[in-house]
């Protein structure tokens, strides 16, 4: 009951946060013009996929991922602040608190989801509302394992290390998800299908037939999140011993 | 829920139990040198109303207490009781306010925000202006949090323990960051929030905060307590008294014998002498020398008190939490 103003209040301090805010939904933004723009008709071989529709999903799976593990980094400064033991002082649980955390995360990433959804129809990308609604479906439901990843991040990492952990863990799993660039054959190809990014960048081939993921993609995405979510809750039960 | 708890607290002003309890609490935790034994079996229990300091040098088990009272952390041994439930229930129920010792504020909120923020997770929570009001941050209410005053800052944290509109208030050495003036402002606070009724538990290592502050002091060193008590009783329990006069020509050693007296000294003309029962001694002391005059005697600290009880100064050594051969 009491968590709805909780998040009310964590939603109003993470869109007032305008450094945050403007970096998180920019740079996204940012490397989708300066990479599909010059060339956005053009078609990526061996994808079937414009410039366009490429990097405009390529970029809010890195956008969203990195939306969903930023939680990280604002549980961490909450810890180190103190001000995580002054919750758990006061009857907020566990729960509504996550709860609240992902659904702030799950805001910055619809924000960046749309901006990119913007930039993508002016240049040319063009689909039937049915498919842009797939299409944000299944990366609503990419985003879970990373939603987990934010938690536990959150809790195993002090400020300090916060920041050039999620930097390098967002670029790594872009780069083998086959966000830079497209992964059509290989070592990377066959180890990337193993990685939740892999899957949240898949979500692009709803612009080709309708259908991005086949079973394997949701078993993947299933085992990731429940293995991060696990890791999660054993990190937070870890770290609230006093710091 | 409310109702239950002015049930319980009604209840607890005939009876003492219905408070604070702790019972036979032990709590030890993995250091870089092995285990710390930082609380070793303590008993304490404290009437609803009741305002208790709980004093020790750091490293005596203060924090490692407050956070076991407030469910923060599970004892090894022993039981807690608030208000006659377990620390979480009591918290949960809206019950317990805390201040911790560590503790900074989250930023991008207004004082008014975060202080309703807070309220909003209370079943039955104070008036957000109120808690304002008596924190004396109405003017502050519309600022943001991250351009505070130290001073402001624990004001607000403040307010953030009290919006709860809690019966027990625990304060884990809450003016520790603050000058002299922040501190004063801070105790005034308090004292007026305590003077409706409530019952406050804070930790301190400064004395003279436990003196002017609370009705009863209860000393821990080493993870035990060495005395609990009213503070004044604490201090005459221990607390030597010293007696000076002017008094020339009179041996030192006939001095020292005089009853109650436990040492002697000398400087020029005047006599300073140790008292362990002063009222003996100045009777002594007029009916052998009616020439005694500039007669003073004052009263031993609340320092020396805790010096002759825990036995050694008011240090932060490292040593402080290790078990030591032979002591108590």
């Amino acid at each position: 009951m009491n968590g709805i103003a909780y998040t009310r209040y964590e939603l109003l301090r993470t869109f007032r946060n305008r450094r945050f805010f403007l970096f998180s939904l920019g740079f996204p933004l940012i490397f989708f013009w300066l990479i599909a723009a010059p060339q956005h008709n053009k078609v990526i071989s061996g994808t079937g996929l414009t410039y366009a529709t490429y990097y405009m999903v390529s970029l809010a799976s890195f956008g969203t991922m990195m939306s969903m593990i930023s939680t990280g980094a604002r549980i961490a400064g909450e810890r180190q602040a103190g001000w995580t033991r002054q919750l758990r002082i006061s009857p907020l649980s566990v729960r509504a608190y996550f709860r609240a955390k992902v659904l702030t995360a799950y805001a910055m990433a619809l924000s960046s989801l749309l901006l990119l959804y913007i930039s993508g129809s002016l240049l040319g990308v063009s689909l039937s509302a049915g498919r842009w609604l797939a299409m944000t479906g299944l990366i609503m439901v990419g985003l879970l394992p990373f939603a987990a990843l934010g938690i536990l991040v959150g809790h195993l990492v002090n400020t300090d290390s916060v920041g050039p952990l999620m930097g390098g863990l967002v670029s790594i799993l872009a780069f083998l998800g086959g966000a830079w660039f497209a992964i059509t054959s290989g070592f990377l190809h066959a180890f990337g299908q193993f990685l939740p990014s892999w899957w949240l960048v898949q979500a692009r081939n709803v612009a080709l037939d309708g259908h991005a993921w086949g079973a394997r993609g949701w078993i993947t995405v299933a085992a990731w999140t429940a293995i991060l979510a696990a890791g999660a809750a054993w990190a937070y039960r870890r770290d609230t011993a006093r710091v | 829920m409310t109702t239950q708890a002015i049930a319980q607290l009604d209840g607890a002003t005939i009876e003492p139990s219905g408070g604070v309890c702790l019972h036979g609490l032990v709590k030890s935790y993995r250091g870089p040198e092995g285990p710390i034994r930082a609380v070793r079996g303590i008993e304490v229990s404290i009437a609803a109303g009741e305002t208790v300091a709980l004093l020790g040098p750091n490293g005596a088990g203060k924090s490692t207490t407050i956070d076991m009272l407030l469910g923060l952390s599970k004892p090894d041994g022993g039981t807690v009781s608030v208000f006659g439930r377990p620390p979480r229930e009591a918290v949960d129920a809206g019950l317990v306010g805390a201040m911790l010792q560590t503790g900074g504020l989250i930023r991008d909120l207004s004082v008014r925000e975060l202080v309703g923020m807070m309220a909003s997770l209370y079943p039955d929570p104070m008036d957000v202006e109120e808690a304002l009001e008596v924190t004396g941050l109405n003017a502050t209410g519309g600022q943001r949090t991250h351009k505070l005053s130290g001073g402001q800052t624990q004001r607000v944290r403040f307010a953030l323990a009290i919006v709860c509109n809690p019966d027990l208030l625990v304060l884990d050495e809450p003016t520790v960051a603050l000058d002299v003036e922040g501190r004063r402002e801070f105790w005034s606070i308090m004292r007026e929030f305590a003077a409706r009724g409530k019952t406050v538990l804070f930790a301190t290592h400064y004395l003279e905060e436990a003196d002017s502050n609370a009705d009863r002091a209860i000393l821990m060193a080493h993870g035990r307590i060495v005395a609990d008590g009213p503070t004044t009783e604490i201090k005459a329990r221990v607390g030597r008294r010293t007696l000076r006069a002017t008094l020339p020509d009179v041996n030192q050693s006939s001095l020292a014998g005089l009853p109650g007296v436990a040492a002697a000294e000398r400087h020029g003309a005047v006599v300073i002498l140790s008292c362990i029962d002063s009222d003996q001694s100045i009777r002594a002391l007029l009916e052998q020398y009616p020439a005694a005059k500039d007669i003073e005697i004052t009263g031993g600290s609340l320092e020396d008190a805790f010096l002759e009880l825990t036995g050694e100064p008011d240090a932060d050594g490292p040593d402080a939490d290790k078990p030591q051969p032979g002591t108590r």
